[in-house]
């Protein structure tokens, strides 16, 4: 178990930079979700922890140890891959004793070891089958008995669940998060799936086109989005963005609605608003012309564009509702739940 | 397709009886020439049917000295000669690609894709096109007349080391990585993961490289002067030439049909994994 801490990382390939300076302090323990969408440098950024892209720039520190120049062998860490890479040739049993074999570890520490292992993710049946006799659920949890029978500081998680069905995946989502509390293991994730971020990460990472744009808390991203970005990408479905102007103390729609707001600041600005915060009210000010409902059973998605513009609207409202086409409802939404963003850096504006 | 159509089974049936006479009347003839003795084989018209010489034949042929009233080496040192030389270029053969396609595939060093060229454009130069220097890179080595000098110059293959780059492509890098992981040196990767993940594909190649090394013909015929070293394919032609006299060809077929044997051995010993490793594609 060990604090991991990016200093000042850069990673380029040629002359091309795909992380630009990333910054990150990880606590011990902690579960850290890297997430954006693909070729944002999330899996570079893992490799590059493990030790298997060579760093740039900067400094990562495993502990209090720099580990630049480590081998991944060398820097006790253990890695789930997302296809697995279980040695097609030998054993459940082999391929979780190989990384101790070749640590001259003695053959009843490997024994029980294995076995100790295996009791946790419930594979002892199957330890002396070959990887292809096995179906993908069991394969994700032979790959992360690899990881666990090492018993390193940290761990290192690329995608696993993202060759799983969507049923397994939550269920393998929830294992790994009881997996990750009991051993009390510092881990990193990369995935792509906010979903699985949210729920899994103590903090999240997200990661755009190799910069961070925001480190915090599950809710904090959810509640204080750093970025229109930020705020696009958490949250299903995703945030509204309307263009305003904000003039004193009230924001100002393109078709011309004013909200109240707090906010002091002038000028243009990007107005968000989640769809579940969206709520029905006859005197609200943001005037809807819908063109389509999904009804999803708990709630229904109400697909529009504001009133005399082009911007669509998506609201998530309780219950069953059914509006036709082209009729007008209004929405309003509380203070609290408003994001303003500056127009041209899209970075959130504070009141 | 999927058809059932009784004339048309009697026609394929046909066909492939047919390709079968053709292709078994040769070793046939031979086998029916080895069951005779020597002055039924010069009348005409040639037996069709076996005779009764079958064992004398066998005997004389693989223990005695050969044809009568010439100095041959018997055919079982012959034999032994040839299995040593097949078994050498094929172990020689695999080995050394396997290393080189190991060191192209996963090793970055300067001129990488050089070497891989190098050795590619070396499939142009087979041993009759570089005979004269390699005999007298033999000769000055003092390798004449000795199994080293039977097989070493034709250890090398361009064919081998690029099918043995195209089973390490196939290889997911994820493999590598997770091994690095688990604290493998490439050695250990080599001789752990990479070895056994190729076994078939090295199953094939030593059946067909085996083949090639057993039916040397020209290069054993260069490089050996004494009959102790001679091998069994390039001393059926001997034979046949050998002494003023009308060939024996009950021995000289005997010979041909026990130069088979071995090469036959092999592929049905090895045919499992040989289709297995011509066709399997999942790593």
């Amino acid at each position: 178990m060990a604090t991991i801490s990016l200093k000042d990382l850069v990673k380029n390939y040629g002359k091309v930079e795909v992380l630009h300076h990333v910054e990150g302090e990880f606590q011990d323990g902690e579960f850290i979700v890297i997430v954006g969408p693909s070729g944002c440098g999330k899996s570079t950024l893992l490799r590059m922890v493990a030790g298997l892209e060579t760093v740039t720039s900067g400094e990562i520190y495993i502990g209090d140890k720099m580990v630049n120049q480590l081998e991944p062998a060398d820097r006790d860490i253990a890695m789930v891959f997302q296809n697995y890479a279980l040695y097609p040739h030998m054993s459940v049993r082999e391929n979780m004793a190989y990384g101790l074999k070749l640590r001259k570890f003695s053959k009843d520490d490997i024994e029980r070891r294995v076995n100790e292992a295996a009791t946790i993710l419930e594979i002892q049946d199957y330890l002396d089958r070959k990887p292809r006799q096995l179906s993908g659920g069991q394969r994700q949890r032979v790959a992360m008995g690899r990881a666990i029978v090492r018993d390193p500081q940290v761990f290192l998680f690329d995608e696993p669940l993202s060759n799983l069905d969507a049923k397994l995946r939550v269920q393998m989502r929830l294992e790994i998060k009881k997996l990750q509390r009991k051993l009390g293991v510092t881990s990193i994730y990369v995935t792509h799936d906010q979903v699985e971020a949210m729920t899994l990460g103590d903090r999240l990472m997200v990661l755009n086109a190799g910069y961070v744009e925001q480190f915090g808390t599950p809710i904090d991203l959810y509640e204080k989005p750093a970025s229109v970005f930020v705020a696009g990408f958490i949250g299903s479905p995703s945030m509204n963005f309307l263009p305003a102007k904000l003039t004193n103390s009230h924001i100002e729609l393109e078709n011309g609605h004013k909200i109240p707001t707090s906010s002091a600041q002038q000028g243009d600005a990007i107005f968000g608003v989640r769809p579940e915060h969206m709520v029905v009210d006859d005197n609200g000010p943001i005037e809807v012309k819908t063109e389509l409902c999904e009804q999803l059973g708990a709630n229904t998605l109400v697909h529009g564009r504001l009133n005399k513009c082009e911007t669509s609207v998506v609201a998530s409202i309780q219950g069953h509702w059914d509006y036709e086409p082209g009729s007008i409802l209004r929405f309003n939404v509380t203070p609290e739940n408003h994001h303003l963003f500056d127009s041209k850096t899209e970075k959130r504006l504070e009141s | 397709m999927v058809e059932h159509r009784p004339i048309l089974n009697i026609v394929t049936h046909l066909v492939l009886i047919l390709g079968i006479l053709i292709v078994a009347l040769p070793i046939w003839i031979t086998f029916v020439a080895a069951t005779h003795d020597e002055a039924r084989m010069l009348q005409a018209p040639l037996p069709l049917l076996p005779g009764p010489y079958f064992i004398e034949n066998f005997k004389k042929t693989l223990f005695g000295s050969g044809l009568s009233g010439t100095e041959t080496a018997p055919v079982w040192r012959m034999l032994m000669n040839s299995l040593f030389m097949a078994i050498m270029i094929a172990v020689g053969k695999i080995a050394i690609s396997l290393l080189s396609a190991f060191a192209i595939v996963y090793f970055k060093f300067p001129f990488r894709m050089g070497f891989f060229w190098l050795i590619f454009i070396t499939l142009m130069l087979p041993v009759e096109v570089r005979i004269l220097p390699t005999y007298e890179v033999v000769a000055d080595l003092g390798m004449l007349n000795s199994y080293w000098g039977l097989s070493i110059p034709l250890i090398a293959s361009a064919t081998a080391t690029f099918m043995f780059r195209q089973v390490f492509l196939t290889i997911p890098d994820e493999m590598l990585e997770s091994a690095r992981i688990d604290g493998a040196k490439p050695m250990r990767f080599f001789f752990d993961i990479l070895l056994p993940l190729s076994r078939t594909n090295i199953a094939a190649l030593f059946v067909i490289l085996f083949i090639y090394g057993w039916n040397q013909y020209l290069w054993p015929l260069l490089i050996t002067t004494e009959t102790d070293m001679t091998t069994i394919v390039m001393s059926i032609k001997q034979m046949l030439e050998a002494a003023e006299q009308s060939p024996q060809w009950n021995i000289i077929m005997m010979t041909a049909l026990l130069a088979m044997i071995p090469p036959v051995f092999v592929v049905i010993g090895m045919q499992k994994m040989f289709v297995k490793g011509l066709t399997e594609t999942d790593k």
